[in-house]
Parts: structure tokens; sequence; C-alpha cells
């Protein structure tokens, strides 16, 4: 490209200067570069409670094992997978310009993802009920109630962050003030939501059942 | 989004990687009912954990189409899973007073 093309009435465009510049960082555009490197910062907090949780596990001899069925927890799994499938056609569909397609997927993400936080509720409840809580646990030790909600509720204050992000990166996604990037970076924030929910679940439930 | 950003591979790919996962999740649910050790438990699930995590990160994050970025949060997870051994051989010492003793 000819500086003649890029200069309009004397001033370089914007648009023509940015395609002379270098690549960004990773190639990659700033605000996904952003999102990657809060994913990096918020994946050593998630190891360092769940390390913290393996190291008190280990070095407690009456831990308890207080779950006895698998299907709540399937359930949330299923549901969070989904949400992440929905939530990579919601971007493929902005990427193709299919904008209230691309609207409905993010909303049914963001509906799964408050589906999933119910049934993590219920859960909670469930346990309260058994007298499980955060500072006392009828099965053993009560180091248990504070790890449990702990890791599990620092995992479900992500998911309720998303929902809410979701919720309105969609509404000015389809009121033409966001792109399909802007999509794009809410959904790594929900695939790594996700992705941490792989490891909460064998660390935090399948080790601690009872068969 | 420019062409240059976008992702390659289609809804199959993603449909496909979707399908692993939920299987690696049943999988480890699976496991959870295998009459073994808490440790090799622990292990079993573990390594499916990791799996499903590489399969989210390259596919579902599209780590797979940035390499320079694929090397930087590589290098970064090693750095944190090694980080985070000194914490599990440190409970072993409290509990048994060895580092790694069973």
């Amino acid at each position: 490209m000819s500086q003649a093309d890029l200069s309009i009435h004397g001033q370089v465009s914007r648009t023509a200067a940015t395609e002379v510049m270098a690549a960004p960082a990773f190639s990659i555009p700033a605000k996904k570069m952003a999102m990657w490197l809060f994913i990096i910062a918020d994946t050593a907090t998630f190891a360092g409670c769940l390390v913290a949780y393996g190291f008190i596990r280990n070095g407690t001899p009456d831990w308890p094992r207080p779950f006895h069925s698998i299907t709540n927890v399937a359930i949330m799994t299923f549901v969070l997978l989904t949400s992440s499938l929905t939530m990579l056609m919601g971007i493929r569909s902005a990427q193709k310009g299919e904008k209230s397609g691309a609207f409905r997927c993010v909303m049914f993400t963001a509906l799964l993802g408050a589906v999933f936080a119910l049934l993590h509720i219920r859960e909670w409840l469930e346990l309260i009920d058994k007298g499980v809580t955060i500072f006392h646990n009828p099965f053993g030790t009560p180091l248990f109630g504070a790890a449990f909600f702990s890791v599990t509720g620092l995992h479900l204050l992500h998911v309720t962050g998303g929902v809410i992000a979701l919720v309105a990166v969609g509404i000015r996604y389809m009121g033409g003030r966001y792109t399909a990037d802007d999509l794009e970076v809410t959904g790594l924030y929900w695939h790594f939501v996700d992705l941490v929910w792989m490891f909460v679940v064998p660390l935090i439930y399948l080790l601690n059942m009872s068969h | 989004m420019s062409a240059s950003n976008t992702p390659n591979g289609g809804a199959g790919r993603d449909v496909a990687v979707y399908v692993c996962l939920l299987i690696l999740a049943a999988i480890q649910f699976v496991i959870s009912y295998q009459n073994i050790s808490a440790s090799s438990m622990f292990a079993r699930m573990f390594i499916v954990a990791i799996i499903e995590g590489a399969l989210a990160l390259l596919f579902f994050m599209h780590l797979w189409e940035n390499r320079g970025l694929r090397w930087f949060v590589l290098i970064f997870s090693i750095a944190t899973t090694l980080g985070m051994q000194y914490g599990w051989t440190d409970s072993y010492r409290q509990l048994l007073g060895v580092p790694w003793a069973h």
C-alpha cells in the first residue's frame, strides 16, 4: 500500500495506518490479551485454592465423604459443558454476521449458567440441611465445610459473574455497541469457568463419594 | 471480526470436542466407582482432567490456532503445576513426618 493510498486530505486514515503497523503481541488483539492475562492470574488463584484443599484433605485423617449420589454433580457438569458449546455456536454465528442467532445462543448460554448456579445452590442447601456449614461438620473435621464452601463458592462466584457478563455483552452486541470480538473475549472467560469445573469435580466431589 | 481472527475448523469440530469432553467427564465418574486407593483414584482423575483441560484450551479457547500464546500458556501451566507439588509434599510431611510418605 503506497503512502498516497494511506493519505486522506493530507492525513493518514486510522484504518489504513493500522494495516501498516506491526501485529500485536502474540498476534491477538489487546482485549483478548487482557482476558488471557486475567485467566492466567485467575488460574493461579484456583490452583492455590485447590492445593490448599488437597493439603488439608491429605493432612486430615477423619476427612468425611458426605456425597452419596453423583446425579446432581453429573447434571451440573453436563449443563456447564453444554453451555460452552452454545457459547461457541454464538461466537461462530456472530463471526458470520448472524446477529439474532448469536444473541439467542449467548442468552441460552447465560440461561444454562443460571441453571448451573441454581443446581449448585441446591447442593449447598442439602449439605446445610445436614448440618454442614463453613465452621461446622457433623461427619468429621469442620475443615471440610470451610474447604468445600470456599472452593465451590469461588467457582459459583465466577459463574454468577459470567452469567451477568454474558447478558450484558449479549444485549450490547444486539444493540450494536459491541462486536463479535467482544463476544469472543467473554466466551474465553466462560470456557475458563468450564475448565476450572473439570478440576473441581474430581477433587471436591468424586474423591469424597461414599459408595 | 477480521478474517484473520476467525478460528479455523467448523461447528463439527466443536461438537466433536464437546462429545470428547462429555466422554472424559463420564470416565471420571466411572473412576470414582473403582475399588482403588484414594491416591490412585486421584492420579487417574487428575490425568483425565488435564486431558479435558487441554482439549478445552486448544479447541474451545482457540490456542490451537495461536502458536505464540500456546507456548506462553504451556510454560505458565507447567510452572504452576510444578509449584503445586510443594503443597502436596508438605501435607504428607505434616501427617506422617516424611514428604511423599504413604
